[in-house]
């Protein structure tokens, strides 16, 4: 059993990819180290439950990665995706940093394999946990409690007692043997931004918050964040934005994960509630169009949006959770989505009405263009004309947000004066924002979390010894 | 729409996986699965056969229960494994013995043993049964070799009948062109990868049994049972080679090939039912069929009444019990030879089926 009436050399407030990592770090510096997680044992790890890749950097192809990558390439990559919006010396020391990862996690347990099959070109850029992101948490678990890491689970943390930049302890919301106080020569804070909490999400984006669904676990509340950043902690990053993606509308709440996404935009038309169009469906190819559209669906009445397509694309992306809803005719499917049928109608012969001839490549900006009607469909628009009729109903799926804590090159927080924290540091997504101040790439998450978990648990144990 | 619930609800997950694909490196039912998009009876009951229950992707799933999408993959294609190996019995009327399996084989061991015991005593009489023969030959003095090599043929023979004809339905309910069963390549790779349990390891850690860490023993157990019973067999085959190509006849010296390959075999058969048991003792029911537990066990326990007997035999041949003991021996292998085609044996030869077809389909790619 836990023992809290000693005082741990670290402690990790946290259970996902950054947790841990910082947990292995710090024990294997010789710390003795709790880790916090606030989900049951069951929800462990926040987003990394979710994820199935991390973007490291590689002078030569691998076993299971079929090319180089460079820290440049990387670095490019980095400043396209953010639009400039990152700590270059902090994004590069990462980068780095990242090549040494490939190794390291691979030591932590941690099992490689190619990229999966029918999904993303990442073969070169990204390495694929064999199992997924759960079987990478489980193995980082197993390793850290081998190495004799406390772990507490369902262990919500309701404060933090923090003077001028110095951690002294954290309270629990629920006892163990009677003791809430955690005692600790130094944190690592690595639980997560807030993208579950709902009414944090309302402050920047109103009642419409209420109709976005949560691609993760109920239990990433955000409440280390804020509480780090009640006290003095600088924070980073824009809090009005979060990365979101179009869903499937009937998926639950939370925790949906990766599989209620929808990939098929480019095969047919988004419509609203009003059976309008309202963007460019053939603006830009994977991942860039990915990204855009939970924002765009977000912008719409009740936030709700419809993928509309016709039978003669089912079988060109990847079989969904839900299968599509059909209707023989417009007006059927109009029905069946609760949408004016006449509207309906009249989007989509309008739509065909301006689409030009081309020749169709989906892999591809390629020459399928509309003529005349706003807005465009100015790539792979195709009639939509072949019963039965589709439809995809979806909605803003929130995967992460970009408000965090500052941090230096030793993942130590920066406290509002920007002098470094005494004994503070952070991980993960909670400090994200410092590398990645909009925008995502693939598997750049959990290089963030693994790069500076690993550094943080390092410095946290110097810093506990010293 | 599918035949029965349980296909259903694998439908329902091979969708849900099919949308993932988290675990497409785990074993050969994910990569099955990516090459379908919509599922047959026949292809779901192609991929149940296929899982080799190592429970990696439970484990790894981040949709498993208490998840509400309850996403339990090794025990929803176990029990839809038990409901195929009833759907392909030969004959038909028997395919109910899958139900009540434990109870079923127990009858007929117990029936098989007790007719040998009593067939012996009536046959001969009770100072051949209970008295000493040594040498050449000292077995047939309680039964003829012909006799005894006649009716174990037969339930042999009718054990490879109702096999076959069982391999024989499986294969039309997953669609195969009959030509398939001749592609060598398919089956060697398949002889390989059944051989080796090249799928009940996780994808590389090992298997998961009662808790979240790997481990190979189930694998090691498999091997020691599955390798021990064809020591087993060979010893059988050596022994009726002898019989009839050198005219030796049994029983035969310690050293001599036969017993040496039984003996072997024997102790494969005694450490991997035992162990296998053990596993299954402990293993998290969450993970399995719990209707299957009776047919698993019956098996288990009919290989280990087949070593200890025969071992036992071995041990005390040149005494009065060898005469109860050769019926005790004889009666086990009889009963385990006509219920293999009506209990958990055929997930050896179903499976290895699907690895032939797995084999043929990764070539096609």
């Amino acid at each position: 059993m836990v023992d809290l009436t000693r005082r741990f050399d670290v402690l990790v407030i946290g259970g996902g990819n950054a947790a841990l990592c910082a947990a292995i770090s710090a024990r294997r510096a010789g710390a003795s180290v709790l880790v916090l997680e606030g989900a049951p044992k069951f929800y462990r790890g926040g987003n990394t439950r979710h994820t199935r890749n991390m973007r490291c950097a590689h002078d030569a192809a691998t076993e299971i990665l079929t090319g180089p990558y460079t820290e440049e390439e990387f670095w490019q990559d980095l400043l396209l995706v953010t639009g400039g919006q990152t700590d270059e010396e902090l994004a590069r020391f990462m980068i780095h940093e990242s090549k040494d990862i490939l190794n390291w996690i691979v030591e932590q347990g941690v099992r490689w394999q190619p990229s999966l099959g029918g999904t993303l070109s990442l073969g070169r850029t990204n390495s694929f946990f064999l199992g997924g992101g759960r079987a990478m948490l489980n193995a980082l678990y197993r390793t850290a409690e081998e190495l004799g890491v406390d772990i507490l689970y369902d262990a919500a943390v309701i404060d933090l007692k923090i003077e001028d930049g110095m951690f002294l302890s954290a309270e629990l919301l629920k006892p163990v043997h009677g003791k809430t106080e955690v005692r600790a020569s130094a944190l690592v804070a690595a639980a997560g931004g807030f993208e579950a909490n709902i009414e944090w999400l309302k402050e920047y984006w109103g009642e419409a918050a209420d109709n976005f669904l949560i691609r993760g676990t109920p239990y990433n509340r955000g409440s280390i964040l804020k509480m780090l950043l009640a006290k003095g902690v600088q924070a980073i990053g824009d809090p009005t934005q979060c990365h979101a993606v179009a869903i499937d509308a009937r998926a639950p709440k939370f925790d949906g994960g990766i599989i209620t996404r929808h990939d098929s935009v480019v095969f047919g038309i988004v419509i609203n509630k009003h059976a309008a169009r309202f963007y460019d469906e053939g603006e830009d190819i994977w991942p860039k169009r990915y990204a855009i559209w939970g924002r765009l669906v977000a912008a719409q009445p009740d936030q709700i949006a419809y993928i509309i397509f016709d039978s003669t694309v089912v079988t060109s992306f990847m079989p969904t959770l839900f299968p599509p809803i059909a209707g023989g005719t417009i007006a059927e499917l109009a029905g069946k989505l609760e949408l004016d049928p006449a509207a309906l109608e009249q989007t989509i012969t309008e739509f065909n009405a301006a689409v030009r001839p081309g020749t169709f490549d989906h892999t591809i900006l390629d020459d399928c263009a509309t003529q005349g009607i706003t807005p465009p469909k100015t790539h792979w628009a195709r009639k939509i004309d072949t019963p039965p009729y589709l439809a995809y109903p979806v909605r803003p799926g929130i995967t992460f947000t970009y408000l965090g804590t500052r941090v230096n090159k030793q993942a130590r927080m920066l406290m509002k004066d920007g002098k470094p924290a005494a004994n503070m540091f952070a991980a993960g997504e909670i400090m994200a924002g410092n590398v990645l101040g909009r925008g995502y790439a693939a598997g750049m998450g959990m290089t963030i979390g693994s790069v500076f978990g690993r550094v943080a648990g390092r410095e946290a144990a110097k810093n506990a010894r010293n | 729409m599918h035949g029965t619930p349980i296909l259903t609800e694998t439908d329902r997950l091979m969708t849900v996986c099919n949308s993932c694909r988290y675990c497409e490196g785990l074993c050969a039912v994910f990569p099955a699965m990516e090459m379908r998009r919509a599922f047959s009876d026949g292809d779901l009951n192609y991929l149940a056969n296929l899982c080799h229950s190592c429970g990696a992707c439970y484990t790894d799933c981040q949709f498993s229960p208490p998840h509400e999408f309850n996403v339990n993959v090794p025990q929803t294609l176990a029990v839809a494994r038990a409901e195929s190996y009833a759907a392909y019995a030969w004959p038909r009327a028997f395919a109910g013995a899958f139900a009540s399996n434990g109870l079923v084989i127990s009858l007929v061991a117990a029936l098989s043993v007790a007719v040998f015991i009593f067939g012996f005593a009536a046959v001969n009489d009770r100072s051949a049964l209970l008295g000493i023969h040594t040498g050449p030959g000292a077995f047939y003095k309680l039964m003829p070799h012909n006799a005894m090599a006649l009716l174990f043929g037969l339930a042999f023979l009718y054990a490879i009948v109702a096999l076959a004809m069982g391999i024989r339905a499986f294969w039309r309910d997953i669609g195969e062109p009959v030509g398939m069963t001749t592609d060598a390549k398919s089956l060697l790779q398949a002889i390989r990868d059944a051989a080796s349990l090249r799928y009940l390891d996780g994808g590389g850690v090992g298997c998961f049994n009662e808790d979240d860490q790997p481990t190979d023993r189930r694998k090691l157990y498999h091997h020691f049972t599955f390798y021990g019973f064809a020591l087993c067999f060979a010893a059988t085959c050596v022994g009726t080679l002898y019989h009839y190509l050198l005219a030796r006849e049994a029983p035969y010296a310690w050293w001599d090939l036969p017993v040496v390959l039984g003996t072997l075999g024997g102790i494969g058969l005694v450490v991997g039912p035992l162990g296998l048991l053990a596993e299954k003792w402990k293993r998290d029911r969450v993970l399995m069929d719990a209707a299957s537990l009776g047919m698993d066990t019956a098996f288990i326990v009919m290989l280990f009444l087949t070593s200890v007997t025969g071992l036992a035999l071995l041990l005390w041949r040149a005494t009065g019990a060898m005469g109860p003991l050769l019926a005790l021996h004889l009666g086990v292998v009889f009963a385990l030879f006509v219920t293999m085609p009506y209990g958990k044996f055929v997930h050896g030869i179903y499976r290895f089926v699907a690895l032939v077809r797995y084999a043929r389909e990764r070539q096609e790619m």
